[in-house]
């Protein structure tokens, strides 16, 4: 009797009850909670990595040499621009460097990795283990991969050399030649690059269903057709990621060339020369941030990209 | 009599093309293996030459060069690393960034995370997006500004006797948490935005506060999501290299990977040395990626698809 009693007076609260639940959720301490639990996060983001990058692009149009207070910066207009596209020497070998290396890895290492992909993706016996085995360098550090490599490319003492059998002949220094040095790194970058990319065009394909495939067999597709035809796009959304992940890693490339040589000789990156304006003997922080700017517009397009990618669907819902 | 019955003729002549096939089949799958074969050895190679240079005498290899077989095996490289090379200090260090700042980068992401799918602010796709690009930016955009930050920030002189927050590992922990907080806060909302509402509503109902739904409700679902995140911000923040090398000055304060980088210098003529230094280093890594290899390639894959 106590239940049907209160029934009748759960009925008329619907209309009321929108409104005071709205209230309720965003009132007294659970705003007070939220905001803390959403602020603190994005205050500490924004204070660390947007105001650095905004503080990047005021001071790229500056001049200061990081000694005097912040009132000794001097405002120069476009100059360091003009001096970096005009008179750096240092600068287009490294934008070159930093073009192949785009190039590169978007070219080997991802197709590669989208065919290790499609090989693996059937049920093929070891097929765990090759999947292992292909992506074990992406846990390692690329500073470690520079390591190890060095061990790859000694001219006399190393592997590449001596089972090319040019470790007695005519050795090739992989490492020291600043024509040939910037692929050798490559190779290097791109044996962790196949490996990630692989797992993504995995994972891409594992979403993907089966019966379409199926159904290109029965329709007397062969494999080539099947996969130009039925898996490849498919996979179109996760090119793009592929693509813009292999072009973002392209522009952040610093660690390996730096345990290198330092990215000297042959290896310069924008990376690496906005690094040395900092850490190295010349500090010089506006030229140091119009750097990093160039650097900015160029994956700003890319980070664009990403985010409509990814993001589209929300907006559509 | 039961065979023959079970085997019409019309069958049989379809199992002649069915042998062609399988035969075909099977050839196709050899070559497979194979080619696989080969590339795993070629991937592997680098490892392997690491393992073995390491596991040589410096003496040995400059009598005979790397390329020959070894008149013996030996474990002594590593001993000498680990002792000679301070490898215990640096290791501390590295613990003592990564463990923080792994624990705090997920409490806060899943924070966010938790604000922006279960409540209806007009910015959460702009505050999404703010935190999915901000970790999308080239290190080196944010570099010189935060360093100068990092300089102008005063901490107690027990922290660093230069009182200020550059050359410390508290700096770098922070750099850590608000960088790799936009990739997990990425992350984690997608998969948040899987667990239907009325589990909060209900819980809400119920008078459970803001809070209690988010540690209560949410967080005990997410373990998947975190687990794999946890595997793979450990690699990533163990292998920096570059935030250390810039805003950490005093050598012995780095975490490993950058250490070792300034220890190259001593072990210059001894590969076999540093072979075994950067086995030592890659080890934690290489251990959580065999023992956790699903939630680490989970971690890797949950950004790029969705759900």
């Amino acid at each position: 009797m106590t239940v049907l009693e209160n029934t009748p007076r759960v009925d008329p609260a619907p209309p009321r009850r929108k409104g005071w639940r709205r209230a309720t959720a965003l009132s007294g301490t659970d705003r007070i909670v939220l905001l803390l639990m959403v602020g603190i996060p994005t205050l500490l983001h924004v204070a660390l990595v947007w105001v650095p990058t905004l503080s990047s692009v005021l001071l790229s149009f500056t001049s200061w040499d990081g000694i005097g207070d912040l009132d000794q910066i001097k405002f120069v207009g476009t100059r360091n621009y003009a001096d970096i596209f005009t008179a750096y020497p240092r600068f287009w070998p490294a934008v070159q460097h930093n073009l192949i290396w785009l190039a590169f890895l978007i070219v080997l290492p991802t197709s590669f990795g989208l065919l290790l992909a499609v090989l693996l993706d059937r049920k093929l016996k070891f097929t765990r283990v090759y999947q292992s085995i292909l992506y074990l360098p992406v846990v390692l550090a690329l500073a470690m991969v520079g390591f190890i490599w060095q061990l790859m490319y000694e001219p006399n003492l190393g592997l590449v050399n001596n089972v090319l059998g040019m470790a007695q002949s005519g050795p090739v220094d992989w490492l020291g030649d600043s024509d040939i040095n910037i692929y050798a790194v490559l190779i290097a970058a791109g044996w962790k690059h196949t490996g990630y990319v692989m797992l993504l065009y995995l994972a891409g394909l594992k979403s993907f269903d089966p019966s379409l495939k199926e159904a290109a067999a029965l329709d007397g597709a062969n494999g080539w057709q099947t996969f130009w035809q039925v898996t490849f796009p498919v996979l179109k959304p996760i090119n793009v990621i592929v693509l813009v992940i292999t072009v973002i890693e392209g522009l952040r490339a610093f660690d390996i060339v730096y345990a290198i040589n330092r990215g000297r000789n042959g290896l310069e990156l924008v990376s690496v020369l906005i690094t040395d304006n900092i850490i190295g003997e010349s500090s010089r922080i506006g030229w140091g941030s119009a750097l990093a700017v160039i650097l900015l517009v160029i994956s700003l397009g890319f980070i664009i990209t990403y985010l409509v990618q990814v993001f589209r669907r929300e907006e559509r819902t | 009599m039961t065979t023959t019955l079970d085997r019409p003729p019309v069958r049989r002549s379809g199992g002649g093309e069915r042998d062609k096939k399988n035969a075909r089949l099977r050839a196709s799958r050899i070559a497979l293996h194979t080619f696989l074969v080969v590339v795993c050895l070629v991937w592997l190679a680098p490892l392997l030459w690491t393992v073995f240079a390491s596991l040589r005498t410096y003496e040995d290899t400059a009598a005979n060069g790397y390329f020959s077989l070894p008149s013996e095996l030996t474990l002594d490289n590593f001993s000498k690393a680990w002792g000679t090379a301070d490898l215990p200090n640096y290791f501390w260090n590295t613990l003592v960034i990564t463990i923080p700042a792994v624990l705090i980068t997920l409490l806060f992401s899943s924070f966010v995370a938790f604000g922006v799918t279960r409540f209806n602010f007009k910015f959460n796709l702009a505050l999404l997006m703010l935190f999915t690009a901000g970790n999308l930016l080239p290190q080196q955009v944010i570099i010189t500004p935060l360093y100068r930050l990092f300089r102008l920030i005063p901490v107690p002189e027990w922290l660093n006797y230069k009182e200020t927050l550059l050359d410390t590992q508290l700096g770098l922990i922070l750099i850590h948490i608000a960088f790799q907080a936009g990739f997990c806060t990425f992350v984690l909302s997608n998969y948040m935005k899987t667990i239907p509402t009325e589990l909060t509503e209900a819980a809400r109902v119920d008078g459970a506060g803001v809070f209690r739904q988010y540690w209560q409700v949410i967080m005990p679902l997410c373990r998947p999501a975190l687990g794999a995140l946890a595997t793979l911000e450990f690699t990533w923040i163990y292998n920096d290299f570059f935030w250390a090398i810039v805003l950490i000055q005093t050598g012995d304060r780095m975490p490993i990977t950058s250490a070792l980088s300034n220890l190259r210098g001593q072990f210059f003529t001894d590969y076999n040395l540093l072979a075994a230094g950067s086995l030592l280093v890659a080890l934690p890594c290489l251990v959580v990626f065999f023992a956790l290899q699903r939630q680490f390639v989970g971690g890797l894959t949950l950004g790029s698809t969705k759900g």
